[in-house]
């Protein structure tokens, strides 16, 4: 390293770059609309670090390329999950209209979310989905895992075909499958669609649910089968084990911490699940009498309630309470999951 | 013998059973796919008046179909590839070595105070569902870009930042776990030389971080690829910039029940993950596994 230029250049750049920033804070705060000012506030944190980076010292060039290597990756963290995440908290206490507040209201959001049948249902719809899913999907893809292990011929072609749906995104199978519920296997069910009625649309969004995730859960089973010791298998075959017996007593004990894995992605994806839902019916169907009340949000789940809180009826504080209450829901039962797994995974 | 030989008659037939189940569920699986693929050949007329024959296929309504979607101004098919591809692609280049840089950083000072913070932020972060997140989110980056005169909503910059930070958790989570077990001697011995720090993570480090940069790049390739509810929020459902399932959500709510323009929307969405699955397929199903078992 050159270090006459460096103790010139370094402090050279450091300045620059700290005037450059300081004069476009000062632009923003004066309330100037150059446009000039958003990039000058850009090149100008560069500039500093480049200075910072040349900073002519032996002793601490470590600590500063710790500081460079880390920043950026930490800033775009912070503004774009802990400020938001702080804020959303904060603005849930009041009558946020998603630009401003005027005052604090407490927990008025919170009651009134309680209040409202239509929230409860969605609530109730989830977790029956949640527990629905996390069940069919872990049995199916386990059952594909044991097909495509069982020393069939083309297992990688099984392997890949069901893994495929996986790789599409949720807005574009959803209306695949509309598609396919509406205008193709409608004949096999009487000429009214399943996504016609509340019931079966809840159904049939299980179904399609289970087709995109269920191939992906069957590659993380296979890799935990296909770990499991081949002396072990053949232990079990020589003591004379039949297959039932070596799949309950043998293999599943073994991949009990692939079964934790896969329960806790099912449960947390289908607690989430947004997409499939609002291409597929959007939330749309009739419930008659729910608390005593009509409904007409009889598929709509937590994540497309809280989405249509905000955005299609303009409620942001309401729709932001109900996210806060949906991340508290989401840690607990996450957390308890993984206790119960871990205590089960002991036990096998 | 006679006994060896019944057991592999035994073996074979239910090899045979297996194979046939699986060549059902495959197709069950394959079904819609096909579906897509057949009408994508038909007009209207003949889609919905029997879905599932080849009958009114041919390959001059393939081209009518393709260029009424392709020129559709609400759809502007090849403008939403390409930003969603461009936006992919620079978010995952950012994340891998931004990501490396972090976690790097972060685990070889796995026994200072502040990493270990830092690091514990970074997974209790992974459980944050994105709805807590996104209405603020929305907010904070329309009033910081007002403020500091730098467009972050309609723009393909602000969602690249936004990527790389709900991306940053797991990249980080995935790439610390790694390098934790690359031997600190190589380093030393790097620094003996005379190599200076950033040198030593740029020649020695990253190069040996590629089967697990591959892995995170598949794992955060696959979501940004198929995202659809930040872009519809931070770009609108009709503003000037749109990603490709922004495009097709816009196109599916304009044209509704017009199947031969919504399946050929579909294929097109579709066509190019499929086409990359099919070049990088065990790399793919190798990377959406490590992901799993190592988050």
């Amino acid at each position: 390293m050159n270090s006459v230029a460096n103790k010139l250049l370094s402090p050279i750049l450091l300045i620059a770059g700290a005037a450059m920033v300081i004069i476009s804070l000062i632009m923003d705060f004066a309330g100037s609309g150059s446009s000039l000012r958003g990039p000058m506030l850009v090149i100008g944190i560069l500039v500093f670090f480049a200075g910072l980076y040349l900073f002519p010292t032996q002793k601490h060039h470590r600590k500063i390329v710790y500081v460079i290597f880390l920043f950026p990756l930490l800033f775009t963290f912070a503004v774009t999950v802990i400020i938001p995440l702080v804020l959303g908290i904060c603005y849930s206490f009041t009558d946020w209209t998603g630009i401003r507040f005027n005052s604090v209201v407490g927990l008025t959001n919170y009651m009134t979310m309680f209040k409202d049948p239509a929230f409860i249902w969605s609530i109730l719809i989830t977790f029956i989905f949640v527990v629905l899913n996390m069940v069919l999907i872990n049995l199916v893809g386990f059952l594909l895992a044991l097909l495509c292990t069982s020393g069939i011929k083309g297992g990688g072609f099984f392997r890949a075909s069901y893994f495929l749906p996986n790789l599409i995104g949720g807005i574009v199978l959803g209306y695949i499958w509309q598609f396919v519920f509406n205008n193709v296997i409608i004949d096999m069910t009487d000429n009214i669609s399943w996504l016609a009625r509340s019931k079966t649309a809840l159904f049939a969004i299980v179904v399609v649910y289970i087709w995109q995730y269920a191939g992906y859960i069957m590659l993380i089973y296979i890799t935990g089968l296909t770990q499991i010791p081949g002396d072990v298998l053949e232990a079990a075959k020589i003591d004379g084990a039949n297959p039932a017996q070596t799949l309950f007593k043998v293999k599943i004990p073994m991949i009990a911490s692939t079964i934790t894995i896969c329960t806790f992605l099912t449960l947390t994806s289908a607690f989430k699940q947004f997409d499939v839902n609002m291409a597929l019916t959007n939330g749309a169907g009739s419930v008659a009498n729910f608390m005593g009340n009509y409904l007409s949000n009889g598929t709509q789940m937590l994540a497309l309630n809280i989405y249509n809180t905000a955005i299609s009826k303009n409620n942001y504080a309401l729709g932001q309470a109900k996210a806060v209450f949906f991340f508290i829901i989401l840690a607990v039962v996450s957390l308890i999951q993984v206790r119960v797994s871990n205590k089960k995974e002991v036990e096998l | 013998m006679g006994e060896g030989r019944q057991v592999g008659k035994g073996t074979r037939v239910r090899a045979l059973i297996c194979t046939l189940i699986g060549i059902v569920i495959a197709a069950y699986v394959l079904f819609p796919f096909y579906l897509v693929l057949l009408n994508a050949f038909k007009n209207q007329a003949s889609i919905v008046a029997n879905p599932i024959s080849f009958v009114g296929t041919s390959f001059a309504q393939l081209r009518t179909n393709l260029s009424s979607v392709v020129n559709n101004t609400n759809f502007s098919f090849w403008y939403a590839f390409g930003t969603s591809a461009v936006i992919t692609i620079i978010s995952l280049v950012l994340l891998a070595v931004l990501g490396a840089m972090a976690a790097w950083v972060i685990s070889r000072n796995n026994r200072k105070k502040w990493s270990v913070v830092i690091y514990m932020i970074f997974i209790a972060s992974m459980i944050i569902p994105f709805q807590v997140v996104m209405l603020p989110l929305i907010s904070t980056f329309r009033d910081v870009g007002k403020f500091v005169g730098i467009n972050m909503l309609q723009s393909v910059p602000g969602i690249v930042f936004a990527y790389c930070g709900f991306g940053g958790a797991m990249t980080v989570f995935i790439l610390a776990g790694f390098i934790k077990g690359v031997p600190y001697d190589l380093e030393e011995a790097a620094a003996i030389d005379g190599c200076s720090p950033e040198g030593t993570f740029f020649r020695i480090i990253l190069p040996l971080l590629k089967p697990v940069i591959t892995t995170v790049t598949i794992l955060n390739g696959m979501w940004i690829w198929n995202d659809y509810l930040l872009p519809s929020l931070m770009l609108g459902q009709n503003g000037k910039v749109k990603t490709l399932p922004v495009a097709v959500q816009a196109f599916v709510g304009s044209y509704v029940k017009q199947w031969d323009l919504i399946l050929t929307a579909a294929l097109l969405a579709i066509l190019p993950m499929i086409i990359i699955f099919l070049i990088a397929q065990k790399q793919i199903m190798n990377g959406m596994i490590e992901g799993a078992v190592k988050g």
